[in-house]
């Protein structure tokens, strides 16, 4: 009952701004062509939804279900998110590991990093163009970098942060070196790689609904601005709200993985 | 089987931009295998950075700490230590974390199972066995630590301030623990304490130490039967006596604080 009243409030606001949406817009208050009516935008995310044409003998059903557009297109924009952020975090999570366990190596790369690391992956646009051409290689190489900062800049303060209490008590029970890194420090600085991979992956995701618009022909990004051609608003909007859930069941994925991955930390509840 | 911990002629400087701080000087103990003894005194006397040497994170300036015939230069499982912070790996469990040193020194995992189940009975940990340290109270938590250096099965255990932030009565609680361990396990135990009246209840010998330079002002045996009676006259005696000795040591301590404050 509590959380029937609690969704009843938190939708309250959602709901009017809709209502309000639709009566302006039935009123013609506005163009459809500028800003459709909500209802449009349902029945459009519902048609973009659905399969394209009936099932085909060759499809099994889940196949046919399956195979409309804006799920072929949250796929791949998925799929260019995942693939970049693993090749960025990849990169990024060793190197950041070295530069925050030793000195000699952080004196030696910080001054590259702090060069490269305020530019913004969309000025790489045209030189990933020019180095990858179209298709999906100029995507992966915007997130990966989209990616690869946070990461970066997190681990090395997960690294540096480690209690030296744990140190002391590691060296005291015969702890090696490399022991040290991957049962210890590495665990230590969890807590602080984690709150990187989920900026990264924040990150990666603004950058593929740009880096979509440039170089392929389809994907969540791609979609919107191909509507715009033809003044779809409708499906503009579709799209967008698209982005929108996406971006919130990957936030939502990545959470949960932190709550399974830090049980052990203060201060979090499962 | 288990040799004495010699520490001859032990100095200790420390470099600060201020000037060099001697924190030990001319220490000199023998400290027998099986002995209970706490080092005694008030903040700044160096009764840590003597267990520290012990345990080889700060090796001397000058002089060296014998045990079996090597001197101590870097830490090892030949002396677990106990910290005041517990120093637990809040990412494992409570079994996890007394499996650690047995899994460094590569013990097959049944004889690793076995150990850490006695040690889980022996410290009245059963039921915690799969926590993590954030769900245990401080008490619970120094447990712990305590059996995860056990598990090394080292002669030695050192000690630093374990209970201080205890409240008074899981403090009493875990005194007695300690010393039932001790009596069944015959562990030589070097304890750093500030606590008078810890340091009569607990120790074979009371090493009290003055503060800077931190030497020994006071080498005490304790002739008393265990369990002990803090309420006794001969407890009483001794904690006054010590109490004195150790209020000397605060008040310079507290002068110098003062002094230096004055130059501020």
């Amino acid at each position: 009952m509590q959380k029937l009243k609690d969704f009843a409030h938190g939708a309250l606001v959602p709901v009017l701004v809709l209502v309000l949406w639709e009566a302006c817009s039935r009123a013609g208050l506005f163009s459809a062509v500028v800003m459709p009516a909500p209802s449009a935008v349902a029945a459009k995310w519902w048609a973009y939804l659905l399969p394209p044409q009936e099932q085909d003998a060759s499809q099994t059903y889940l196949n046919w279900l399956l195979s409309g557009e804006l799920l072929h297109d949250a796929y791949s924009s998925l799929y260019r998110v995942i693939a970049g952020f693993v090749i960025g975090a990849g990169l990024a999570l060793p190197l950041g590991l070295l530069m925050g366990a030793n000195t000699r190596i952080y004196a030696l790369f910080n001054p590259l990093v702090q060069i490269l690391r305020p530019i913004p992956p969309i000025a790489y646009i045209p030189l990933a163009i020019l180095w990858f051409g179209l298709g999906n290689p100029p995507s992966f190489f915007l997130i990966a970098i989209g990616a690869f900062f946070p990461v970066l800049m997190n681990t090395i303060a997960g690294v540096r942060q480690v209690d030296g209490i744990y140190l002391r008590a590691a060296r005291n029970l015969g702890v090696g070196q490399w022991t040290m890194f991957t049962r210890v420090i590495l665990p230590a600085a969890t807590p602080y790689i984690l709150a990187g991979v989920r900026i990264g992956i924040g990150t990666a995701f603004i950058v593929v609904i740009v880096s979509e618009m440039i170089a392929v022909n389809d994907g969540l990004g791609f979609r919107i601005l191909e509507a715009r051609e033809f003044m779809w608003s409708d499906k503009i909007i579709a799209g967008m709200i698209t982005i929108g859930l996406l971006g919130l069941a990957i936030d939502t994925a990545v959470s949960r993985l932190n709550n399974h991955l830090l049980r052990w930390h203060r201060g979090l509840e499962h | 089987m288990s040799s004495p911990i010699l520490i001859n002629n032990v100095q200790k400087v420390f470099k600060t931009p201020g000037g060099d701080v001697v924190a030990l000087k001319d220490i000199n103990l023998t400290i027998q295998p099986g002995e209970f003894v706490c080092l005694l005194g008030p903040s700044g006397c160096g009764k840590s950075t003597l267990l520290n040497a012990v345990a080889g994170f700060q090796p001397p300036s000058d002089g060296q700490i014998i045990i079996d015939q090597k001197t101590i230069r870097s830490p090892g499982p030949d002396r677990g230590m106990v910290f005041q912070e517990y120093a637990l790996f809040p990412w494992m469990t409570v079994a996890q974390n007394i499996a650690f040193g047995l899994e460094i020194q590569k013990k097959e995992n049944a004889e690793i199972d076995l150990t850490v189940n006695q040690l889980l009975d022996l410290l009245h940990l059963k039921d915690f066995r799969d926590r993590y340290p954030k769900d245990l109270s401080g008490g619970m938590r120094q447990r712990v630590a305590i059996a995860r250096v056990l598990a090394l099965d080292s002669p030695i255990m050192l000690m630093d301030e374990p209970f201080g932030a205890l409240d008074a009565l899981t403090r009493r609680n875990l005194q007695d623990e300690l010393l039932r361990i001790w009596e069944k396990l015959g562990k030589t135990i070097l304890f750093v304490t500030h606590s008078i009246e810890e340091s009569i209840y607990l120790a074979d010998r009371i090493v009290v130490m003055t503060y800077r330079p931190g030497t020994v002002k006071r080498d005490q045996y304790v002739d008393m039967p265990r369990p002990r009676d803090p309420a006794s006259p001969a407890f009483n005696d001794l904690k006054r006596e010590l109490g004195r000795l150790v209020m000397e040591e605060q008040q310079r301590h507290a002068d110098a604080e003062m002094k230096l404050a004055a130059v501020d």
